[in-house]
């Protein structure tokens, strides 16, 4: 029988440090007893405890008596090792020790944070710390690899968060692949009229950006375009896109719509996705004035060629020679690699239908807040008119926040910028109708630079704002000034009444919700969720463009509701990190990869169809099984099946968890 | 164990002060990310689970399991990602199937099920942690103590006093 | 040394099925070899040589002695401690005394239940008293005594110190042989070793080649239920071989023989419970990420502890099927402890 007590480096001489974290741990483990425990067990030679084991002081502590007490093995209980296993394991490679040398003991996180009984908090904490000194006896030194990275990044969403990262990127001179469902890029942004509370047109300081994007040298712009598969790791990541025909041979299309035109459809009759099916357009169209890049599009639902393919075809006509339009053009893919990725792939908005008692879908002047900006938008549907569905002017409008936003029938969080874009609408309805405007709220939230000033100018503008959540929205008049008119019941919690406000539309400020497939991209990208559906940061406070798969970072309102300013500041720094990533060359692996003995190996191939990342192979010459360290992810599934023990795990070998397992029960033994 | 946990009553047998013990084993990428949320939330779960992190649930070996029980554990706790967010794409599949033929030998073994529990637990569920250990602590104080390693005393006392219960080598780590 | 000068040997057995002895005679010719290089001073069921015979040997005289059979009785239990008194070295013979073995699946009841089936449930069983087996039983004046028979049935291991492990059911004469050659010509591996390879059963199957690298399994068949192909891997077949867990050293015995091999040389040294760590494996080769289809295929493995622990019941880390609830003793324990 064979068992590894080699320690690789004389007899143990472990270190065990325990952290205060200032009251964090101390407050309910007894530092004092877990220290004085430790001390005792066998292979320590040195056990301490400190305020804060992570700070400077901390790290010099476990410096010294390495080289002082010539430990060999140290042992660190404080947080989370998904904290600051990293930050010890730097601690002892600065002091001459291998890094892996070392186990990190969760006492915060897994213990002081969740229990409540000082006694019991300590008791456990002494079976973890047993188990990891039981457990880095047998650590052996590890070599860290590293492979080289792929300079090139991939961003997937072309809002103003994916355009701004993209940028940012291919500034650095890096090659950025930009992919974009949609026709066009520009996001939700490109469908904005002014932007809070500057009040900038939003087209404005969007549009240049766009059209960097569309022109720039080191960008290749796939819109129309989905990533549909994802393989590789970090630095090194193959992906395939899928591009949608778009009809249209992009190399020859100059955007001059001649066809649109043309089209066999005099009039436009096909509800435009871009206006929110506010306005009309024809088969063969151009989401935007502005859209990048400038391309028709044809969409085959509604084209007569490829309903019944007996159309003239005036569209290709009128392309003439440039011979843009090409009805035979089929879905393709497209494989590329990068290094990198950022997803940017926003949100969607709150169906109002969802919310019967507001009467979106019911009545017709009842408008989501979206609708209102196409609305008041110079290029929408109405040239920038506010008018109602007959084309009259509201003179009373009411604008209702929270719109399955702060509601557990709904989302319980807040959207973060309703309050604002409500604000901003009341405004800007109030300055291009001259109507009255009531802002019906739960709470106003304006804690953005800028906001309080915007919302008291509003208020002092004469806008109403009335305290209470809306009851109801109907057309049911009570009284003869109600006739006609759209009636909004509320309890004016201020005013401690029941009110019912008479208006001729309705506003609804929806929430911003996690994109509909939110869920399948992150199974693609294999990231993680919370539990709403946004996209998971690695860490909300340290790693908050990051995720837990490295290599893939996270910008704008994809994770979470964001304003612009938001967004484009968290592009800024997904874009940071993804440079800093790539920019290294090379990208340090974790060691635990699983390796086979060949000694060991009888060849069994058990192991041979389990590994997802076929970095298993079976050679024939030796009739044993061989792990390719490079594609190995260290999972481990191909230890745990190997039948007769012949592969083992860097890190986690199966003598070091079964000492973890003797050390957390050695109590009950 | 000494002394019952006091933040709860003692659901345990009556009249002892016996309290049961877990050894959780919890994927890094989405339970033990879980249980740090969890921790990091400051939400409330009893004391009874000893957590050993792996970096996918498929490394668990069933050898762990009843290791696990054969040193004292009452119950054993496996938490990986839930099926089709393995970290490692299949992970959680081997750690599914294994379990489940594990437990029918278990179970003929006078292992009660409640004693083996497999979770799927993602990163966004602390909540989930701290119920699921809340549950188990419940459940294994209605089993009562599994405590293998006093029942093993029990049986060889009907054997030569001062036999040594032989561990194979290779779980040996840790002890000497 | 006997008077001779050879090394003196002795051979016993305890709750075994008599194949061990078998194994020993099948060296054929090559027994002269032994008997030539040494004495077997005990062999119960080949030499009439009582038990006081032994005892009246000085303590550490013989140079080996040879356990075959699992503990079930305090007989066994008795010569086990006097044989390791009296021997140098106490070599555990065959996969009862190494592992417990096939008699060693009776821990999955006990001795009442035990009892109970064999002198009053077997059909053929007329048994209106109830009469069990007694340890003392007066007759015509005298005492007649039987030996305790205990609860468990335990690996040699498990009752004294073992040094060296012969693996099989039966061990074959090729390690017999050569367990012999090592014994007597002192070069020995490390104590505690088994003496055969440390590799498991695979690398010397002749049907290992046609195993498929990518092989999951949608359902277990029986050897009875299929027509095997002899040339054509087990497990390819679905056939549960264990050839995969299993130690080697028997050159493929069954295999060879178009049956699957059922684990009797044990696990590797790296393998601390070889039924869970088949079950690891076998659960890995399944074809299903669905739990119902996974349990469906799952389940068309009958008896998964006399599959997986066939002989290594006694030694597995759980050793026995549990009382539920815990006699009085251990709940008291584990409530103090």
């Amino acid at each position: 029988m064979r068992l590894e007590t080699q320690t690789g480096n004389g007899a143990p001489r472990i270190g065990v440090y325990v952290c205060h974290c200032g009251t964090n741990i101390a407050g309910m483990v007894d530092v004092k007893a877990l220290t004085a425990y430790a001390a005792t067990l066998p292979g320590v030679a040195v056990a301490r405890e400190y305020k804060y084991m992570c700070s400077d002081p901390g790290q010099a502590l476990i410096r010294s008596d390495i080289a002082e007490h010539r430990l060999n093995r140290v042992v660190v209980a404080a947080c989370s090792p998904l904290l600051h296993e990293h930050t010890f394991r730097g601690a002892v490679e600065a002091a001459g020790l291998n890094p892996y040398y070392f186990q990190m003991v969760s006492i915060r996180e897994l213990d002081s944070w969740v229990h409540t009984d000082p006694a019991e908090a300590t008791r456990k904490a002494k079976d973890l710390v047993r188990a990891a000194v039981q457990r880095v006896i047998l650590h052996k030194p590890l070599e860290t690899r590293s492979v080289p990275v792929n300079p090139n990044v991939l961003v997937v969403g072309g809002g103003i968060a994916g355009i701004h990262a993209a940028l940012t990127m291919a500034n650095a001179g890096k090659h950025v692949y930009l992919v974009e469902r949609e026709p066009t890029i520009g996001g939700h942004m490109a469908k904005f009229d002014k932007t809070f509370p500057t009040l900038d047109c939003a087209a404005c300081i969007l549009t240049p950006k766009m059209t960097a994007v569309g022109t720039h040298p080191n960008i290749t712009l796939w819109t129309y375009s989905e990533v549909e598969k994802v393989e590789g790791y970090v630095g090194n990541y193959r992906v395939t896109v899928k591009r949608h025909p778009r009809y249209i041979i992009e190399d020859l299309c100059v955007g001059c719509q001649e066809c649109i035109e043309a089209c066999v459809y005099k009039e436009a009759r096909v509800p435009d996705e871009f206006n929110l099916g506010l306005g009309k357009r024809k088969p063969i169209y151009l989401p935007f004035p502005q859209a990048v890049p400038l391309l028709v599009v044809i969409d085959p639902e509604t084209c007569i060629e490829f309903k019944s393919g007996k159309c003239k075809k005036t569209c290709v006509e009128a392309c003439g020679e440039r011979g843009a339009i090409d009805f035979t053009q089929r879905e393709r893919t497209e494989e590329i690699e990068v290094g990198a990725i950022i997803l940017a792939t926003g949100f969607k908005t709150f169906d109002a239908r969802r919310i019967p008692y507001y009467g979106y879908g019911v009545y017709k002047n009842v408008y989501t807040a979206l609708e209102v900006e196409r609305l008041i938008n110079a290029a929408g549907p109405t040239g920038g008119e506010v008018v109602l569905r007959d084309g009259r002017k509201p003179e009373r409008v009411g604008i209702i926040h929270c719109v399955g936003s702060r509601d557990e029938h709904y989302n319980i969080y807040c959207s973060r910028v309703c309050c604002m874009f409500s604000i901003k609408l009341a405004h800007l309805i109030r300055e291009r109708t001259g109507a009255e405007v009531y802002n019906f709220y739960i709470d106003i939230r304006t804690p953005g630079k800028g906001f309080e000033e915007f919302y008291r100018r509003v208020l002092e503008e004469g806008v109403h704002f009335i305290r209470g959540k809306v009851a109801q929205v109907s057309d049911w008049a009570t009284s003869p000034e109600e006739e006609g008119k759209l009636i909004i019941q509320v309890e004016d919690t201020l005013a401690g009444m029941i009110r019912r406000i008479p208006v001729d539309m309705v506003v609804l400020s929806g929430a911003l919700e996690p994109q509909a497939d939110a869920e399948a991209v992150r199974r693609l990208f294999n990231i993680s969720c919370s539990t709403e559906g946004w996209f998971l940061e690695r860490h909300p406070k340290l790693a908050p463009v990051s995720t837990f798969t490295d290599g893939i970072f996270l910008a704008g309102a994809c994770q979470g509701p964001k304003d612009i300013p938001d967004s484009v500041a968290q592009a800024g720094a997904a874009a940071a990190e993804a440079l800093a990533l790539v920019d290294a060359g090379r990208i340090a692996l974790e060691p635990n990869t699983a390796y086979v003995v060949a000694d060991d190996c009888s060849g069994c191939k058990t192991c041979i169809p389990l590994c997802p990342y076929r970095a298993i192979a079976f050679n024939g010459q030796t009739a044993k099984a061989e792990i390719t360290e490079a594609l190995c992810k260290g999972c481990g599934v191909c230890v745990a099946a190997c039948p007769s023990g012949a592969i083992r795990q860097h890190l986690f070998e199966d003598a070091e968890i079964f000492a973890e397992i003797a050390g957390v029960l050695a109590a009950q033994a | 164990m000494d002394g019952p946990h006091k933040e709860q009553p003692a659901h345990g047998p009556a009249g002892t002060g016996w309290e049961p013990t877990i050894v959780a084993f919890f994927c890094t990428w989405c339970t033990y990310t879980a249980a740090d949320l969890a921790g990091t939330s400051r939400l409330k779960y009893p004391p009874h689970a000893r957590v050993i992190r792996v970096m996918c649930s498929g490394r668990v070996d069933p050898q762990f399991v009843v290791e696990a029980f054969a040193r004292g554990a009452d119950g054993v706790l496996i938490g990986g990602c839930h099926p089709g967010d393995c970290h490692y794409q299949e992970g959680n599949y081997k750690t599914l199937r294994r379990v489940a033929l594990l437990r029918r030998v278990l179970g003929e073994m006078g292992i009660e099920d409640g004693r083996l529990r497999l979770e799927w637990i993602s990163a966004s569920e602390g909540e989930k942690v701290a119920r699921v250990i809340t549950e188990m602590v419940e459940t294994l104080r209605a089993l009562g103590p599994l405590a293998l390693p006093a029942r093993r005393a029990a049986w060889d006392a009907e054997v030569a006093p001062g036999t040594v219960e032989a561990v194979p080598a290779a779980a040996a780590g840790g002890e000497r | 040394m006997a008077q001779s000068g050879k090394p003196r040997v002795a051979f016993y057995w305890c709750a075994s099925c008599g194949g061990c002895e078998e194994a020993v005679v099948d060296l054929a010719e090559d027994i002269l070899g032994v008997v030539e290089a040494a004495d077997i001073a005990f062999w119960p069921v080949a030499l009439d040589v009582k038990r006081r015979d032994l005892e009246g040997l000085a303590d550490g005289s013989l140079a080996a002695a040879f356990i075959n059979g699992a503990i079930r009785t305090a007989e066994q239990e008795e010569m086990a401690h006097l044989l390791r008194r009296k021997a140098q070295l106490l070599i555990a013979f065959g996969a009862c005394a190494h592992l417990g073995g096939v008699p060693a699946l009776a821990n999955l009841w006990d001795r009442a239940a035990i009892f109970r089936k064999v002198y009053e449930d077997a059909p053929s069983v007329v048994n209106e008293q109830g009469t069990r087996p007694q340890e003392v039983v007066p007759v015509d004046g005298e005492r007649l005594t039987l030996p305790a028979f205990r609860d468990t049935v335990r690996a040699l291991n498990q009752v004294v110190d073992v040094d060296y492990y012969l693996p099989g059911c039966p061990p074959t004469p090729k390690i017999i042989k050569e367990a012999l050659e090592a014994i007597l010509s002192g070069r020995l591996p490390p104590r505690g070793s088994v003496l055969a390879p440390d590799v498991a059963l695979c690398e010397q199957c002749p049907l290992k080649d046609t195993k498929p690298e990518q092989l999951l399994l949608k359902e277990f068949r029986r050897p009875h239920e299929v027509l095997i192909d002899p040339k054509t891997c087990l497990l390819a077949q679905g056939i549960l071989c264990l050839g995969p867990a299993t130690r080697g050293g028997c050159e493929a015995l069954c295999p060879r023989a178009h049956m699957p091999c059922t684990g009797c040389f044990g696990p590797t040294s790296r393998v601390v419970d070889v039924g869970a760590k088949m079950i690891s494996a076998v659960a890995s080769m399944v074809d299903a990420t669905d739990p119902q289809a996974a349990e469906a295929i799952l389940n068309t493995i009958p008896d998964p502890v006399g599959t997986f622990y066939r002989y290594s019941l006694a030694a597995s880390r759980l050793r026995r099927r549990i009382q539920t609830p815990p006699p009085e003793a251990v709940r008291a324990q584990a409530a103090g402890g």
